[in-house]
């Protein structure tokens, strides 16, 4: 299937976010959509998938000018949009989930149980994932909720899909699934519109790159003809210098130690340490256990037994509230559903995390919030409409930066952040990793969970891995490189 | 935070109540010169005072993502506690003092059955509804209590109880102005409500916890508290309601209130409130008490029977509540 988008106009209220944006995706091909956080790259799709109307510009499918209305219009006629957030109904099943609205039925509308389930588990099969069909959606990871997503896709016969970041949480091996299904998508004729910001993932699938910033259209190359600096220079249009910013910190004192972690079943007998000024990172296969880990640190996971020594005196960590009180900052993995109150403004998000500050007695400063706020906005580049601006309608990266904005101005001394880079573009990344060096120099422990190992190389002192809940190695990121560090992931020893 | 350029359709998605109450209350002026005298705005002020107490507290406990069905049994219950505390001598300040700390007392209940008990709101406030109706039946033996005020011995007890309900702020040259206290009253919890509502720490914590208790409650914030804190709100202000109601009416009956939980849940709906939570404001509520005041009183200035004022009261709940979502 060929698809032309042209001059794409769309304003959101009196927000323009696209202004002549398009591309055009031939038969058969993997095509990467790159751009920064904001520029538009998932609403130019839902544009072409009837999510949004358009407001200018023409979309030509096979030769013909389509308009389609509505989502399940486009899936008529081929076109699947694997969404960046995740969309499924959380309460019921995989297998609900996977046929939700086209169920197979023995007539009457009543539902063939046994068929759905073949067929569900043959997609799974096909994916190489090995999820229960009858597990409760709620209760499965983020990873897992994602490859659900996938195969939803490919339940239908899909003449396009589009991937909106589908490997953000997606383990090595996970990714390494999908790369197949992909190549052998392709071999069957089947277009690929692939988002992400990943730049190794994009130079390793695809066959051309379209680039938009600010909502507009740049230009497209074949991948072969093109470096990933060229990519950068066309996305951000200005240099963004080394890749992880090198940082030269003294390491001090020992601020954080944990002793003998375990909680049955999760995670066993975990014991570190972290120094002020230290960058630790966490690496590990999804599923190990590391959000657990740090869950349980930081009083939101209960724990059979374990100790928590901060500047050297065990402290109660029972509840967020202590660990806040003893000086710990989270960011969460999931900022959807954890990291952000979503329907409200960033500036009610960053206050919320630092009341103490904004107020005095109890009652709120608007000088205090406002300064901030204003702050947080202008430090992380937030890309946003203004303070009040509800954090729903921000890019994904853009919402990561909020989440990070509202911790850092808790004054932390030990700050965990749980893959701080998902979905993040890459020129946002590299402020999230200037933020963490500042921090590492203020004196802050940092402990940085992260699936993406180039990450956790490039910016850790010591690098902790975990391998199904225990602590396989602690090794000093000088020594260690991407086969060491997946050795000890995989259960292996050095 | 507010938005500094608004479209005239976010301004009428905003004040949509106010319209309609204006509408109403326009509407209804024309066809009725009785309707429109001060002393009939003045009664209706103190008619919207129950009701306008009450959503004050609903709209607490829903902007946290609750509900509470039982303020109707809380109001008649804590007002039979004070008529009882009366009838057994216990000063009338005394006994107002205990009748409000009971009806917080039984808010908490209904917080502590939400959060430690990990009961749905609705199912949690169903059962103490329920129980706390069940317990005003039991106290009174199921018969009214009547001729409260008479039966307060000292002379300024009594005319604290009566004021409550009946008395009325004069003021001006001639004393040309007379403002019912209940009025008084509820202006005075509108201040309140918004400004902890909207300038204090604890009304950003309500209303993050009513929009993601998960993510609020890892920033730090006592979700469990306030919840709680909620419940409690709302059993005060209905026992601050059920003392101005006895006050007015000089007794008190365990069937006191009945169905006065629909009214306050649909004056919060008509404001604008969500139902999940998180987004609404007091103002709103107060242009939802007032619609539903307007059209009582005026309906029934007008000689619409009863049962068609039911009719027409969901009607103008239902197009005032679409109107809103179009936002
Ligand atoms: N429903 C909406 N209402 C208002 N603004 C919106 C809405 N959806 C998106 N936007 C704005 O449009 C711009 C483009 O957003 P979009 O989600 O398309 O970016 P993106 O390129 O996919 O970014 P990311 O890489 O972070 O996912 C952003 O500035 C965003 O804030
Ligand atoms: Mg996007």
């Amino acid at each position: 299937m060929k698809i032309e988008m042209k001059g794409i106009n769309k304003s959101f209220g009196t927000n323009q976010v696209l202004k002549n944006a398009g591309f055009v995706l031939e038969d058969g091909e993997v095509h990467a959509l790159m751009g920064e956080n904001g520029a538009g790259k998932s609403t130019l799709m839902k544009i072409l998938t009837g999510v949004y109307t358009r407001d200018d510009g023409t979309v030509i499918v096979d030769g013909e000018e389509v308009v389609y209305k509505s989502p399940q219009e486009a899936e008529k006629a081929g076109i699947v949009f694997i969404y960046q957030e995740i969309n499924s109904l959380f309460d019921m099943t995989v297998e609900e989930n996977l046929f939700m609205g086209k169920e197979i039925t023995k007539g009457f509308g009543i539902v063939d149980k046994k068929a759905m389930r073949a067929k569900a588990q043959e997609v799974m099969d096909k994916m190489g994932v090995s999820i229960p069909v009858d597990a409760v959606m709620g209760e499965l990871s983020v990873g897992q909720q994602q490859m659900v997503e996938i195969c939803k896709a490919l339940m239908v016969d899909a003449k396009v899909i589009i991937m909106d970041e589908p490997t953000a949480a997606l383990t090595q091996s996970e990714t390494e699934g999908l790369f197949e299904v992909i190549e052998s998508l392709r071999k069957k004729g089947v277009s690929i519109v692939y988002i992400s910001h990943r730049m190794e993932e994009i130079f390793e699938l695809c066959d051309r790159i379209t680039i938009l910033r600010d909502g507009t259209y740049i230009d497209t190359k074949y991948i072969k003809d093109i470096t990933m600096d060229d990519v950068v220079q066309m996305m951000i249009g200005r240099e963004i210098g080394e890749r992880f910013p090198k940082r030269d910190v003294k390491i001090g004192d020992e601020v954080l130690r944990v002793e003998g972690l375990t909680k049955n079943k999760v995670f066993h007998d975990v014991c570190f340490s972290v120094r002020a000024g230290e960058v630790l990172g966490v690496s590990g296969l999804m599923g190990a256990g590391r959000t657990e880990i740090m869950q349980s640190i930081f009083g939101n996971l209960s724990r059979e037994s374990g100790k928590i020594f901060i500047d050297g005196e065990e402290v109660t960590i029972k509840n967020p509230r202590q660990a806040i009180a003893a000086g710990i900052g989270f960011v969460t993995e999931d900022r959807k559903t954890e990291g952000l109150l979503l329907e409200k403004s960033i500036a009610e998000n960053i206050e919320i995390a630092n009341l103490k500050k904004v107020s005095s007695k109890g009652v709120l400063n608007k000088k205090k919030q406002d300064e901030i706020v204003k702050q947080g906005i202008e430090e992380f580049r937030v890309k946003c409409f203004g303070p009040w601006h509800e954090c729903n309608n921000l890019s994904g990266g853009n919402q990561q930066k909020v989440v990070l904005a509202k911790w850092i101005y808790t004054d932390p001394k030990i700050l965990i952040l749980d893959e701080p880079t998902r979905g993040v573009d890459i020129g946002a990344k590299k402020e999230i990793y200037d933020v963490i060096n500042q921090l590492a120099a203020k004196g802050v422990a940092v402990i940085m969970v992260s699936s993406e190992l180039p990450e956790v190389l490039g910016m850790s002192d010591r690098i902790m891995v975990v391998h199904e809940g225990t602590v396989t190695g602690i090794i000093d990121a000088a020594d260690a490189d991407q086969a060491k560090v997946m050795t000890l992931a995989t259960g292996g020893s050095l | 935070m507010e938005k500094n350029k608004k479209s005239i359709g976010a301004f009428i998605g905003e004040y949509g109540a106010f319209l309609a109450l204006v509408l109403l209350v326009i509407v209804i002026s024309c066809v009725s010169p009785e309707f429109r005298t001060a002393s009939n705005f003045l009664n209706l002020l103190r008619q919207a005072s129950f009701n306008g107490l009450i959503a004050f507290g609903m709209t607490c406990v829903i902007l946290s993502d609750g509900i509470d069905l039982s303020v109707g049994s809380t109001f008649a219950l804590s007002a039979i506690i004070c008529a009882e505390l009366i009838m057994d001598g216990v000063p009338a300040g005394l006994a107002i003092l205990i009748s409000l700390l009971a009806g917080t007392a039984l808010g908490v209940v209904s917080g502590v059955l939400v959060t430690k008990g990990r009961l749905q709101p609705f199912i949690a406030t169903l059962i103490t509804m329920t129980a706390y109706r069940g317990l005003a039946l039991i106290i009174t033996n199921g018969k009214p209590i009547s001729r409260l005020a008479s039966s307060i011995e000292s002379e300024s007890g009594s005319f604290l109880f009566k004021v409550l309900g009946k008395g009325n702020l004069v003021f001006g040259p001639n004393e040309m102005f007379s403002i019912p206290i209940p009025a008084i009253i509820l202006v005075v919890a509108l201040l309140i409500f918004y400004f902890v509502l909207h300038h204090t720490t604890f009304g950003r914590r309500i209303y993050a916890t009513g929009s993601n208790a998960k993510c609020a409650n890892l920033v730090g914030v006592n979700t469990t508290g306030v919840k709680i804190s909620v419940y409690a709100i709302s059993g005060f202000m209905s026992a601050l309601a059920g003392l101005i109601m006895i006050s007015r009416v000089d007794s008190a009956q365990p069937t006191l209130g009945e169905g006065y939980e629909l009214d306050a849940i649909a004056a919060v709906a008509l404001g604008g409130t969500s139902m999940s939570g998180g987004r609404g404001k007091i103002v709103g509520t107060l242009a939802g008490v007032l619609i539903i005041a307007v059209l009582n009183n005026g309906l029934n200035i007008l000689g619409v029977s009863t049962y068609y004022q039911e009719v027409i009261k969901a009607i103008v709940i239902l197009v005032a509540v679409l109107s809103d979502r179009k936002r």
